[in-house]
């Protein structure tokens, strides 16, 4: 419970900003590292807590933005009623990608590069059809009313993303401490012997893959509402991928704080290189990269680890 | 309580376990002895839903279980352990083991309670929450059994569960294994340690290559002169028996 309490705390803290915090810049700092943090969310559950390391969210990322985008442009959906929509197309993918590639038993580097592969496809599919608007993209207009879930206001999108960071958090929260999560690291720790216990490996994972998607739909669905336009490469691009593996893997994979640690230092690095080094395009990329290698050596257990295994020896 | 017919398997060219029957009956610990390669780990694997095999049945109660997966086999009351321990490294003792009781509680609290209860009936009272990966091999081979235990099973499968502990663990091992048949389950074990089959078993069967070459009470076994060919080499028990006999004529 303290767990919950810790996540309350978070929500209030940060719901409140925007009573101190008037400046624009400041504000969609937080905007932009809760919404990193929520792609890391997603990817957590399924990379962290399942075991099973994604290197294509993008394709639930994108098939969330597309279907908040096209119903709202082409079928005239209200926003609100697309939101939900958004999240089963992302759900209705990972059953999808999942069924497909735990079916065959596909793990470790084969499950990421089949993962990598669908959202390749769904890139070239979106790239190619009118009603994805193929490679111009798609425009969402803008209307700027809390009914069309545009609030119109930074603070308005703050407390939106909150609410989505918050559910990730609620999520990531119940695996820790319900059967299905223990099954569900059971499976990742070791597949034989949790089947030897009566967990029906496949049926977790498929689990585990469809909680993921929509999660990941809902950060997709928030892009389009926040930034108005969408297309092929934004929604299942590889950097969407990245993305939302890195802020778990450098905060701490299979934990519920990992993910927005993760996305926080990670910001702060982004700005502080964009200080020193100028605008030059790509190059905070370079720094991530270099970030990555260096986590993935020496930290595994990312900085969650570190004051973990400080606590242990005090 | 647990029936195997006839089962065959061949990797390739190698006929790993062929036209092996056995029969496990209710409330009896028995043993499955052989040399190293013998097949009784693949037979384990045959009967516990890992593997199908290519001919012959298995049935649980009379129910046939052939060829279904694991996880369903453990539904009904079976469940196994590894020779290779296998434990979840990064979770607790009290973790690890409530996996398998979440097979019978839904709750997270009841599970975890229940955890308890069994990591204490095998003696890791102490370990609870220490992760898996720091216990000793000692250690591990009792949470594979606390894990197992924990599903509440009818008939439990232990793969050499005393393999690579000295001789105080394998003491302080034999009770517990006895504990768990009193406790109402029924037994089936692959064991190298004689001095522990000869205690618990009260039926041993012997594979060489693939093949039973033997059953029957442990003593009787242990005299038979095909599994002491089995193990020693052949022609073994005649030259044992030729070199027993001038000390028994000097006793007579």
């Amino acid at each position: 419970m303290r767990g919950l309490l810790g996540i309350g705390v978070f929500g209030v803290a940060v719901a409140s900003l925007p009573l101190f915090v008037t400046s624009g810049y400041a504000l969609n700092a937080v905007i932009m590292t809760l919404y990193a943090a929520l792609l890391g969310q997603a990817w957590n559950i399924l990379g962290g807590f399942g075991g099973q390391f994604s290197f294509g969210h993008a394709v639930f990322f994108g098939s969330g933005a597309y279907a908040m985008a096209v119903l709202q442009v082409k079928l005239g959906w209200n926003a609100w009623a697309a939101l939900p929509a958004a999240l089963a197309a992302g759900c209705a993918v990972g059953a999808l990608v999942g069924a497909l590639s735990f079916r065959y038993g596909l793990r470790g580097s084969y499950f990421a590069l089949v993962t990598l592969a669908f959202a390749e496809v769904f890139r070239i599919l979106a790239n190619t059809f009118d009603f994805t608007g193929a490679g111009v993209g798609m425009m969402v207009p803008l209307k700027e009313t809390v009914g069309d879930l545009q609030p119109g206001s930074r603070a308005g999108y703050l407390w939106l993303i909150l609410a989505l960071v918050l559910a990730g958090f609620l999520v990531s929260w119940w695996l820790k401490h319900s059967r299905y999560g223990a099954w569900l690291q059971a499976v990742r720790d070791n597949e034989a012997s949790a089947a030897a216990l009566g967990v029906n490996a496949f049926r977790v994972k498929l689990g585990a893959i469809m909680i993921s998607g929509s999660l990941m739909a809902s950060g997709g669905a928030f892009y389009v509402q926040y930034l108005h336009y969408i297309d092929p490469h934004i929604a299942y691009g590889p950097a969407v991928s990245v993305e939302a593996l890195l802020g778990p893997i450098v905060g701490g994979i299979g934990t519920v704080w990992g993910p927005l640690l993760g996305a926080g230092v990670l910001h702060l690095l982004g700005e502080t290189t964009r200080g020193l080094m100028g605008d030059a395009p790509g190059i905070n990329l370079v720094v991530y990269g270099i970030v990555l290698i260096l986590m993935v050596t020496f930290l595994p257990s990312g900085i969650i680890g570190v004051f973990r295994r400080g606590a242990r020896r005090a | 309580m647990l029936e195997a017919r006839n089962l065959s398997i061949a990797f390739g060219g190698l006929k790993a376990v062929e036209d092996v029957s056995l029969a496990v009956p209710r409330g009896a610990i028995v043993a499955l002895i052989g040399p190293n390669g013998a097949g009784k780990t693949t037979l384990f694997n045959l009967v516990s839903g890992f593997l199908a095999p290519d001919t012959g049945t298995v049935a649980l109660e009379g129910r046939d279980i052939t060829g279904m997966p694991p996880h369903e086999i453990c539904r009904l009351g079976m469940t196994r352990t590894f020779q290779i321990v296998q434990p979840f490294a990064a979770q607790t003792v009290r973790e690890n083991v409530a996996v398998g009781a979440h097979l019978h509680h839904r709750g997270r609290a009841a599970a975890l309670a229940a955890a308890e209860e069994v990591a204490r009936r095998v003696g890791l009272g102490a370990e609870l929450d220490k992760l898996a990966l720091n216990l000793t091999i000692a250690g591990r081979k009792r949470l594979e059994l606390a894990r197992a235990l924990a599903t509440g099973p009818k008939l439990l499968l232990l793969d050499e569960v005393l393999a690579g502990l000295n001789p105080q663990e394998i003491a302080g091992m034999i009770p517990v294994v006895q504990g768990i048949r009193e406790s109402g389950v029924t037994v089936l074990m692959i064991e190298h340690v004689m001095q522990a089959v000869m205690n618990l078993a009260d039926e041993v069967y012997v594979l060489n290559n693939g093949r039973l070459i033997a059953r029957g009470a442990p003593r009787a076994i242990t005299n038979d002169p095909q599994v002491i060919e089995a193990y020693l080499g052949h022609g073994t028990a005649e030259r044992l028996r030729k070199a027993a006999g001038p000390s028994e004529a000097a006793r007579a």
